[in-house]
Formats: C-alpha cells, sequence, structure tokens
C-alpha cells in the first residue's frame, strides 16, 4: 500500500505543493488548538462550580457566592421526545410566531396541494384508463385553465410570504440596550461562553460522557458538562464566532441557528420565557467529532442568574435592578469581586 | 410538438449496409464517437457508480439503524489501517457522507440523464445522424473516468483526522482548507475540476446540436419536451459550472499556495466560498431534475396517447425554473448571517419557483385527463414521480421561509426534503426513462411483471426510508451525524427497515435488466403504439449504428 501511495504520489505532481504545506499546515493547527486549550484549564477552574455540586462552588476561591443547583432537564422540554413527528415546543416569542407559520399557515397548506394532485391523479388514472376511455381527447391547450393554475399559486405564495417576511424582520430586530450579551465561539469540538457584560470570562462547554450523562439523569449526545446559563425574560444577543472552522449554533426549542463563522461575529437575539433546560446540537459540519459537541442552555430567574454570575466571579451591571430582595443581598458582594476582577 | 410524422423510409433501404457497419470491440467502445454507444457507456458508467453510492448509503443506514457506534470503528480498519481510533471511525462517517453526496450528484444522476439519455435521445429525438462534436464527446465521458478514480481514490489518503475527503459533498472552507491537511481533499477537487470540465463539454456539445442541428421542419417549438430540458440543462451547465471550479481553485490555491481567499486573516471570507459554491450549487439541482421533467413529459404523453398539455407552457416553464434558478442560492445560507433584507429576498425568489414548477405538476395531470391510459412500468414510475416530486416540491415551499429555516436548516428536515425531489424525483425519472427506451435501446423488452414489482418496492421502500427524516429534521436531528440521542432512535430504525425493501427493488430492478438483455422478447420498432409519437420510434430497435441518413422531414 505505501510503494502503491508513493507510486501514485510521485506521479501527480499538483500534489507536490500539497506535501510541501503538509507540515506548516499541521504547525498552525497545533497552534490553534493550543490556544483554546490553555484557556480550557483557565475556565476549568471557573466552570467546575457550575458543573458539580454547589459544595464544590465553595470550594472554589474565587466564588464567594455558591452557584445555584444544577437544575434538572424536564421531559419533553428542550429536548426531542421519541417518535415526535413535530417542532419541539417552543419557549420564545419568534419560536411561538414562527411555529404558528408552520403548523398553522405551512403545513395545512402544502399537504391541501399534496392531497389535491394525489386525489387528481388517482381520478384520472381511474376515469381515463385505456379499458374505460379508448379514444383520448385531443385537448392540448385551455387558456384559462392555464391561467389559473398559474395566479392561484401566485396568490397562496402571497398569503404565505407576507407573514413570513413579517417573521423575519421580528426574528432579526437589533437586541434592544439592555439586552444581556453573551459570546459564543465553536472550536473543534466543544462551545465558549463569554459574559462581557458581567465580566465573566470564557469557559468551555465538552459533551459529557454516556455514564456521567446518564448519573446525571441528562439524554447522552445532548448534555454538555457546562451550560450556558442565561436568565428568563430578558433580551439576550449572542455574538457568535467560530475559531476554526464554520460550527452552528443551534438551540430548536428557542428557534435559534446561527453559524458560528470563523473571523465574522454573527449576532442573534431572542428571549426565553421560562426556566429550563434548553439543549442543542452543533448543525454545521465542522469536523469528525461534529456530532459530539452539544449545546444547553440554563435558563434561570434573573435573582438565580444574577447569583450565578456572582458565584462565577463576574459583577453585576450598575443601574440593573435586582430582581429580588434574594438578589439584592448577593448583589452586595457583587463590587467586591468586580474589583478584583478589574 | 403536437404531431410529429416523419417521413424517411429511405432508412430501410440503406440500414444493412453502411449504417450498420460497427467498427470492432476496442475502436467501438474505446474510441468511440457514436453517440449511441457512448450513451450506452454512460449508462453503465452511471449503473456502477449507482451500485457504489447506493451501498454507502446502505452502510450510513446501517450505522444509523440504531443509536451508538456499531459498525463505524470497524470499517475504519479498512481505511486507516488496524489501529484505527474513534475519531478516525468519525472521520470515516463524514468521508462516507462526502463521497455518497458525489458520487450520487456528479457520478450517478448527471451522466445517466445527460450523458446517458441525453446522448441516446437528443440527436435521434431532433432527426440528426449524431452529435456535434462526436470526438468531444467522447473525451467528455472518458473524463468521468479519472474523475471518478481521483475520488475514490482519496478515501486512501490523509484527509485530516482520517483518511479520505471528510468535507461534505459542499466542501465549504474552512473546513477543506485549514481544516483537512492531506491530498485527500486535493484528489477530491481535482475529481470535481474534471468531472466539471466533463459536464462543460458535454454541455457545449448538446447546445450545438441542438441549435444547429435539427432535422428540416423541427422548429425549436416542436423539438420534444425531453430535448427542451436538456437544452435548458445544458445551458445551466455551461453558466453554473465555471463558477464552481473558480470556487474550489481557490479552495486549492488556499490549501496549497498560501492565497486567503476563504480565510478571514489574511482578508478572505469563509462565506465567499459559499455563495460561489451556491450559485453554482443550486442551478446544479434543477440541471439534475429538468432532463427528469423532460422524461417524465414524453412518457406521460405516449401513454395516454394524447399530446403533452400547455407544451409551450411546459418548455417555457423549464426555462424560468432555469433562470430563477440563478438567483436563489442563497438560500441554502440562511443562517449564515445574512443581512435580514438579504434573507427577505432569498425567501421571496425562492418561492418564485413554485410556480413554474406548478404549472409543470398541473400540466402532467391535464395531460393523462381525457387520455386513454395504459399503464405500463414507464407510466408509472412517472405517475410516481409526478407525485413524489410535489411532496418533496412542497417541503421546498415551507424550508424557503428564512424564517423557519431557521430551525429545519442543516437537519434532516432538508435531508428528506432534497431526497424527495432527487432520489424520488431524479431516481424515479431515470428508472422512468429506462424501461421507457430500454426496448429501443437494447431491442428487447423489459418483463412487465417485473418492472411493475421494482416500482412498488421501490416506492413503498423509499417512502419508508425518507418521510420519516421529516419528522427527525423538525423534532431536530442534525444532518451528518453518526449517532443520536435516544429520542431520534425510532424514525431511524424506520427509515433503514425503508433502506432494506428499497435494497430489495433495486434487487429486482437487476434481475429483471440482466434476464431482459438476455431472454428478453424481441422489440418493435414501437412498442408503445400510437402515443408515441417522437422520431425515435420510427427507427429500429435498437437503430442503426448511424441514423438518418437522409434528413427525416418534420411537417
Amino acid at each position: 500500500m505505501r510503494k502503491l501511495k508513493s507510486l501514485v504520489l510521485a506521479g501527480l505532481l499538483a500534489f507536490a505543493p500539497t506535501l510541501a504545506m503538509n507540515s506548516p499546515a499541521l504547525a498552525q493547527d497545533n497552534a490553534a488548538v493550543a490556544a483554546p486549550a490553555a484557556n480550557d484549564t483557565a475556565a476549568a477552574a471557573d466552570s467546575a462550580s457550575n458543573a458539580t455540586a454547589p459544595a464544590a462552588a465553595e470550594a472554589a476561591p474565587a466564588a464567594t457566592v455558591a452557584a445555584p443547583a444544577r437544575m434538572k432537564p424536564t421531559p419533553g422540554i428542550g429536548m426531542p421526545m421519541p417518535g415526535e413527528i413535530s417542532l419541539q415546543k417552543q419557549f420564545s416569542p419568534t419560536g411561538h410566531t414562527a411555529r404558528w407559520l408552520h403548523d398553522v399557515l405551512l403545513l395545512p397548506i402544502i399537504f391541501a396541494i399534496s392531497i389535491l394532485v394525489l386525489i387528481l391523479m388517482i381520478y384520472a388514472m381511474w376515469k381515463f384508463r385505456r379499458s374505460a376511455n379508448p379514444i383520448p381527447s385531443k385537448t392540448s391547450h385551455n387558456t384559462l385553465i392555464e391561467v389559473i393554475w398559474t395566479v392561484v399559486p401566485v396568490v397562496i405564495l402571497l398569503a404565505i410570504a407576507v407573514p413570513s417576511i413579517g417573521l423575519l424582520a421580528d426574528q432579526y430586530k437589533p437586541a434592544p440596550k439592555d439586552a444581556l450579551t453573551v459570546k459564543v465561539t465553536g472550536y473543534q469540538w466543544y462551545w465558549g461562553y463569554e459574559y462581557p457584560d458581567n465580566g465573566v470570562p470564557e469557559f468551555v462547554s465538552n459533551m459529557l460522557p454516556r455514564d456521567k450523562a446518564e448519573a446525571n439523569g441528562e439524554p447522552y449526545l445532548l448534555a454538555p458538562d457546562n451550560r450556558l446559563v442565561l436568565p428568563v425574560g430578558r433580551p439576550i444577543k449572542l455574538i457568535i464566532t467560530g475559531a476554526d472552522v464554520i460550527h452552528s449554533f443551534a438551540v430548536p426549542s428557542l428557534w435559534v441557528k446561527m453559524d458560528a463563522v470563523p473571523g465574522r461575529l454573527n449576532e442573534k437575539s431572542f428571549t426565553i420565557e421560562k426556566p429550563g433546560v434548553y439543549y442543542g446540537q452543533c448543525s454545521e459540519l465542522c469536523g469528525a467529532r461534529h456530532g459530539f459537541m452539544p449545546i444547553a442552555i440554563e435558563a434561570l430567574e434573573p435573582a438565580q442568574f444574577d447569583q450565578w454570575v456572582l458565584s462565577q466571579g463576574g459583577k453585576l451591571n450598575k443601574g440593573e435592578a435586582p430582581a429580588n430582595a434574594a438578589a439584592a443581598a448577593t448583589a452586595e458582594a457583587a463590587p467586591a469581586d468586580g474589583e478584583k476582577k478589574i | 410538438m403536437t404531431s410529429i410524422t416523419a417521413d424517411h423510409h429511405g432508412d430501410h433501404v440503406h440500414e444493412h449496409h453502411d449504417a450498420d457497419h460497427k467498427p470492432a470491440f476496442f475502436q467501438r467502445w474505446f474510441m468511440s464517437t457514436n453517440h449511441k454507444d457512448i450513451g450506452t457507456l454512460y449508462l453503465i458508467f452511471a449503473i456502477i457508480a449507482g451500485i457504489i453510492g447506493g451501498a454507502i448509503s446502505g452502510l450510513m443506514r446501517a450505522e444509523l439503524a440504531q443509536p451508538g457506534i456499531q459498525y463505524l470503528q470497524t470499517w475504519a480498519q479498512f481505511s486507516d489501517g488496524p489501529d484505527a481510533t474513534l475519531d478516525q471511525a468519525y472521520h470515516l462517517w463524514n468521508v462516507l457522507i462526502t463521497a455518497h453526496g458525489l458520487i450520487m450528484v456528479f457520478f450517478m444522476v448527471m451522466p445517466a440523464m445527460i450523458g446517458g439519455f441525453g446522448n441516446w435521445f437528443v440527436p435521434i429525438m431532433i432527426g440528426a445522424p449524431d452529435m456535434a462534436f462526436p470526438r468531444m464527446n467522447n473525451i467528455s465521458f472518458w473524463l468521468l473516468i479519472p474523475a471518478f478514480a481521483l475520488l475514490l481514490g482519496s478515501t486512501f489518503f490523509p484527509g485530516g483526522t482520517g483518511n479520505g475527503a471528510g468535507t461534505g459533498w459542499t466542501v465549504y472552507a474552512p473546513l477543506s482548507t485549514s481544516g483537512s491537511a492531506g491530498p485527500a481533499v486535493d484528489m477530491a477537487i481535482l475529481s470535481l475540476h474534471i468531472a466539471g470540465a466533463s459536464s462543460i463539454l458535454g454541455a457545449i456539445n448538446f447546445i450545438t446540436t441542438i441549435l444547429n442541428m435539427r432535422a428540416p421542419g423541427m422548429t425549436l417549438h416542436k423539438m420534444p419536451l425531453f430535448v427542451w430540458s436538456v437544452l435548458v440543462t445544458a445551458f445551466l451547465l455551461l453558466l453554473a459550472l465555471p463558477v464552481l471550479a473558480a470556487a474550489i481553485t481557490m479552495l486549492l490555491t488556499d490549501r496549497n499556495f498560501g492565497t486567503t481567499f476563504y480565510d478571514a486573516a489574511g482578508g478572505g471570507d469563509p462565506e465567499l466560498y459559499q455563495h460561489l459554491f451556491w450559485f453554482f450549487g443550486h442551478p446544479e439541482v434543477y440541471i439534475m431534475i429538468l432532463p427528469g421533467f423532460g422524461i417524465v413529459s414524453q412518457i406521460v404523453s405516449t401513454f395516454s396517447r394524447k399530446p403533452v398539455f400547455g407544451y409551450l407552457g411546459m418548455a417555457y416553464a423549464m426555462v424560468a425554473i432555469g433562470v430563477v434558478g440563478f438567483v436563489v442560492w442563497a438560500h441554502h445560507m440562511f443562517t449564515t448571517g445574512m443581512s435580514v433584507n438579504v434573507k427577505m429576498y432569498f425567501t421571496a425568489a425562492t418561492m418564485v419557483i413554485a410556480v413554474p414548477t406548478g404549472i409543470k405538476i398541473f400540466s402532467w395531470i391535464a395531460t393523462i385527463w381525457g387520455g386513454s391510459i395504459s399503464f405500463k412500468t414507464p407510466m408509472v414510475w412517472s405517475l410516481g414521480f409526478i407525485f413524489l416530486f410535489t411532496v418533496g416540491g412542497v417541503t421546498g415551499v415551507v424550508l424557503a421561509n428564512g424564517g423557519v429555516d431557521d430551525v429545519l436548516h442543516d437537519t434532516y428536515y432538508v435531508v428528506a426534503h432534497f431526497h424527495y425531489v432527487l432520489s424520488l424525483g431524479a431516481v424515479f425519472g431515470l428508472f422512468a426513462g429506462f424501461y421507457y427506451w430500454f426496448p429501443k435501446m437494447s431491442g428487447r423488452m423489459y418483463n412487465e411483471f417485473l418492472g411493475h414489482l421494482h416500482f412498488w418496492v421501490f416506492f413503498a421502500g423509499v417512502n419508508i426510508l425518507f418521510f420519516p427524516m421529516h419528522f427527525l429534521g423538525l423534532s431536530g436531528m442534525p444532518r451528518r451525524y453518526p449517532d443520536y440521542p435516544e429520542a431520534f432512535a425510532y424514525w431511524n430504525k424506520v427509515a433503514s427497515h425503508g433502506y432494506e425493501i428499497m435494497a430489495v427493488g433495486m434487487l429486482i430492478f437487476f434481475v429483471n435488466l440482466i434476464w431482459s438483455l438476455a431472454a428478453g422478447k424481441k422489440a418493435e420498432g414501437n412498442p408503445w403504439g400510437e402515443g408515441a409519437t417522437t422520431l425515435e420510434w420510427t427507427l429500429t430497435s435498437p437503430p442503426p449504428f448511424h441514423q438518418f441518413e437522409t434528413l427525416p422531414v418534420i411537417d
């Protein structure tokens, strides 16, 4: 085999440059991997508190506030269900509109068209079979009917296009000023999350192995170790990018999918309506472990979210009203933490 | 083409003289300049490629039949050596999806539709003795062999994590540049280059032939719809393939010569590649389906004994599909972060395509309406085509909505959609055409019972295989995954059973093919009766080695 390879390679001049380039390319790759890996270890201490029990969080030196307990996912919420034949239940306003567009407008229309075609075909096949209709008609034109089957589809498409364009406008409305900004970075093959507003540095999110996922009561291949923690009811602005190749950040139950493209900062904003765990998976082919870099969003009540931010050594933004008394109490501890960071 | 009657009794006189003088074996098949022989070579090539591409999808369905990794690691030992790692097994998965896509698109559907049926029947249908450039025709075919060899060979060369090109058929940068070290991806790109050159030469040949070599009286508006479909397809090829060539050439220079067309670090943009690729890629899907439209039009008319309803509308609907097909490419990129205005445009433009497509569907139904229908095998395949293409078409309307695509993009819903229009559309068109023209090409009748059996088993199989993929996509299963959460297990299991049924259908096809070639009843010149009005049915079956030495006159 080796001999064959070298023969073929020798014969094909075109590959000479490829081979020459191989080693530098690899070196570059290694460098690229090394950077996030360093980040990885740094972030591990931060994120350990999120992954494990609150007891561990207390042990972490940076955190003076315990992280909220890791939320248990609810079956059927934020994840696919066995044998499911429809879209996942939606938990964001655009999700509801979009699902309405699909379920109420598009689905009936496409069913009606398919069934109309099927009925017309079956009727014609039966009525005009050779034994029943030995002499074919000679009709080959009918302007009226041709105009009808051109105009009616146009009308149907217009009926779809108007709400569809409206949905697009809604979905991509820029996020309001008070939106929480989170930077999401796709790596081969894990996700990194950073909270610039709160000074929470990037931590990474790797898939949980089967035994750990099952021990946690979470679906294997959907559950990562560290979740992207977000507040409920507050507009969220994700800034999404890729570090090496293109990935895609997708959470079906929030109607979110945005490619993580190296060299670009893609923005996606949405609001989560209910606390819960919402799972997703990378949705752009990104190499060997494309299928093994899941996403989980843990949506918390604002107070708990603030608590989480503090537990990560982050600070709460000035002017942001604490959500309730409990949050206010924890917030007092915040400045000290925040200053330390700066 | 309402009624074409041809007068060329002269052919019978010469039939046994020069017209049937065939060169010796090697000269005939390896140095051919005969459009029918080259067509046959294309069809044989497409069948072999189809077996390989189909077998690869069988491997994938076997692996996906249940959650977990069952076979990939064993298979990886063949491509990556006995100590293949799990990552190499995962990489092998990407190699399989890439190979399946590229083989089916470039080495099965296109060679069969355009190279095979196009070569065989375009010259005959327009009353020409051969293609305009017979030697170029030969090189078009023979370029496919090294192209295919390069693609298959790439499996044994390093392509990043493991051996083989694992970039997906779309070869997106930067996965295909910095993300895949090693010669495998270069080989795959070179393969595309050569296959593309082959198609461009073929397209030039078809355009020249159709525009210049029509028999006296065969005006453009009398041309059979199959010829129209090939003409439109050839223009699409001619305009789209150079863009692909440019895009993948820049991939090559990015990979090997340090340019940064697709690398943001050097001022390039990964999305530039996607725009260029889909500017080719979207017309490409019409390249694959338009000849199928043409074939189905011929068959539906033949077996209803009625001229095609709304002939001009049908012809110009294809032209419209071809034109609009060039301005909708970015609906493949709704989630890449384009501006909302761009998305609105591509949503609206994409939906426009549904109009000419609808005209075609309704015109086919109107063609059988009032006809005198006989349900021969080609007809049942065509009727199957019409319905299944409709199903694939309406899910296309769903995906056209940029706002809805946010959740369906890159999921199995997309896989279901394009397999309905291609695997159940283009492939049904191919089988319909194959049964329709088999008597003409081989001189023997196929077995009608086996043909029907093939249809029904295949029909059941592909629907059980692909329909559940809509459900998987709606509930969120992403494409190109070797393993999936438990929740997706049920429909994946069903789909894999569907593959088994489909495979049985294919077995029936090959039994029918071999039996018919060896022992089929001798076919008459026109086995289909009065409904078959195009010129190929005025010739013997098989046609003389050179036909129309005296040009037929069309009135």
